[in-house]
Order: structure tokens, then C-alpha cells, then sequence
């Protein structure tokens, strides 16, 4: 059977979302191909004149695309960001961020939520991104959301899972996905948040900042899937004192 | 009126869809707001545009 994962009525096998930000356009493709993403973000700008590039042309045919509210501060502005991003005509995913925090780039769950309900009402398949909070994603669930996408670490700082504890909690509680955004700076970190349960690893910078871009895409994709694998698997106890794992009867000597 | 924090001149008549046309955007790649209401693509070619509006033409880019 294989293992697939469903974000509203939306069913997915590749539990890796990729950021686009951050690096040129040419290499969004061969990105995309190397991660096997089937989700992408996005951020809605204003248009620029005399811009002849568009980013959805370097997007891989069948891929999701997921906007973000990326520069709302509030639920407001969120909300209009994201009536805009469905009314482009690429589909009803949004991921909100409300953040009015420049420094940290800490999302507010409180405006979150308020932003949630509403997107939810109108038919939106929304993510929200949020600090990892139980009684927030409680309120999250409430109001229509599809996933959780709780942070590691602040956005774009690769510093990993600092908040891994929070998170192991989320997961063991909330009856949805849980994808760790922001904050995952190398592959054996997205390992570990998917050897926790998580559902997926949403990642740009660790991508957009290594050396080789498609090749760092490459190497989540398969950290992932053994994340994932190892999950599935069920992980070996641990144990105080030693056990060996040779016979200890059999010896060549008497 | 103002598009994109940028003031132009609105001629006589002008349209979303001729204002887009003059300006170069593919339609297919973008979403209008006029005085902060979203006008619907359906529409572009009726919704006349006024010298005391506010116009923003948005689009998709890289982001996380």
C-alpha cells in the first residue's frame, strides 16, 4: 500500500514542501524534480512592469501550489493576501503567516487563528504556520484548518528543531498534519521531525543557501523518506545497560 | 490614480483590461484590486477605472 498523507480532500506521497524563495528561477525546476516535491510555496508581490518571467512557468505541471500571506501583519491583511493569491487562479491552498515581529519573524497565533476561521469558511484549504503552542492548534482545529505547520526555529536561521519537545506534542495531540516549517537547516533534521511522526518537512533556506541547490533537494527528499520509513517501522527500544547483540553462547574457546 | 503606489493619468474610458494590456501583464498570471475590493478576471473588461482610484496588480513569486 503506499503511504500517502491528505491535506484536506488533497492526497500527497511526497512529504516534502519546498520553499521557492530565495534563488533564481532556473533553478525552481530542477529543484522541484530533485526533491519530488508535490507542493511548492509561493509569495504574492506586487507585479512589476516590464518582468517578462513569471515563476509559474518554471513550476513542474501538476504541482500544488501553496501561497503564502507572507507581509501580513494581522488577520486582515492576511485574509486579503490570500483572496488575492486564489483569485491569480492557481487553487485554494493558502498558508497564513501573520507576523508583525521583524526581528524573530514569530508568527502571532492569536491573529492566526482569526485569519484560519475566516479562510476556512470560504472554502480555503488553509495551513496555517504558527508557534508550537497545544491550545493554539486546538483553536487551529477548531477553525478549519487543514495542517498545522508548527516552526523549529525562526525562518531562514537553519539552526534546526529547537522546538522539538513542543512539536512531539502537537503530534501525539492534534488529529491532523503536522508539518514542521521553518527553521530546518540540513537533512538529518528533517529526518528527525519525521522519525517523530511529523507529516511532512517544509524547507526553503537550508535549500536556497547550500552550495548546490538541486543536489540539497536531493538529499531532504531521501533524509525524509527515511524519516518516514523509520517512523512506519517503529523505532528499537533504548536501554539502560548494555545487550549485546552477539550470541553469548557458542565461543571458540572453552 | 494611483497603481502600485505609482501615479498615472486615467484616460477616458479605460478599463482593468486595457489598463493591463497598455501596462503589459498577462492575465493569467495576476489578481486586481481596485480601492481594496478584488475585481473578478470576468470583469476586467467592463470595470471602469476612475482618476481617484487605487489600483494593485499582484502576482505569484519565490517565497517560503
Amino acid at each position: 500500500m503506499t503511504d500517502t498523507f491528505k491535506i484536506g480532500e488533497h492526497e500527497f506521497t511526497s512529504r516534502f514542501i519546498l520553499g521557492s524563495g530565495k534563488y533564481s528561477l532556473d533553478l525552481i525546476q530542477a529543484a522541484v524534480e530533485h526533491a519530488g516535491a508535490q507542493i511548492v510555496t509561493l509569495a504574492l508581490r506586487r507585479a512589476t512592469l516590464g518582468s517578462i518571467d513569471n515563476i509559474l512557468d518554471y513550476i513542474p505541471e501538476g504541482v500544488t501550489l501553496l501561497p503564502n500571506t507572507s507581509g501580513a501583519r494581522n488577520a486582515e491583511e492576511a485574509v486579503r493576501i490570500a483572496r488575492l493569491a486564489r483569485e491569480v487562479g492557481c487553487g485554494d491552498f493558502i498558508k497564513i503567516e501573520c507576523i508583525h515581529d521583524s526581528k524573530y519573524l514569530l508568527p502571532d497565533n492569536y491573529e492566526t487563528i482569526k485569519a484560519t476561521e475566516i479562510l476556512a469558511k470560504e472554502g480555503f484549504v488553509v495551513m496555517p504556520y504558527m508557534y508550537p503552542d497545544l491550545n493554539a492548534a486546538r483553536d487551529l482545529v477548531n477553525a478549519g484548518a487543514a495542517a498545522i505547520m508548527p516552526l523549529g526555529a525562526p525562518i531562514g536561521t537553519n539552526k534546526g528543531l529547537l522546538t522539538k519537545e513542543f512539536i512531539q506534542i502537537l503530534v501525539d495531540e492534534i488529529d491532523l498534519p503536522v508539518i514542521v516549517d521553518a527553521g530546518i537547516g540540513k537533512p538529518s533534521q528533517a529526518c528527525e521531525a519525521m522519525e517523530m511522526g511529523c507529516a511532512a518537512v517544509m524547507s526553503n533556506t537550508a535549500i536556497a543557501t547550500a552550495g548546490d541547490i538541486p543536489a540539497m533537494a536531493g538529499a531532504f527528499k531521501q533524509a525524509i523518506e527515511a524519516g518516514r520509513t523509520a517512523y512506519l517501522s517503529g523505532m528499537g527500544r533504548i536501554l539502560e545497560k548494555a545487550s549485546a547483540s552477539s550470541p553469548l553462547t557458542g565461543f571458540l574457546a572453552d | 490614480m494611483k497603481v502600485n503606489g505609482e501615479f498615472i493619468p486615467a484616460s477616458e474610458g479605460l478599463t482593468v483590461n486595457k489598463l493591463l494590456e497598455q501596462q503589459g501583464y498577462q492575465i493569467n498570471r495576476i489578481a486586481v484590486e481596485v480601492n481594496h475590493e478584488i475585481v473578478p478576471k470576468g470583469q476586467y473588461s467592463t470595470h471602469m477605472l476612475h482618476d481617484d482610484d487605487v489600483i494593485e496588480i499582484v502576482c505569484f513569486m519565490g517565497g517560503g
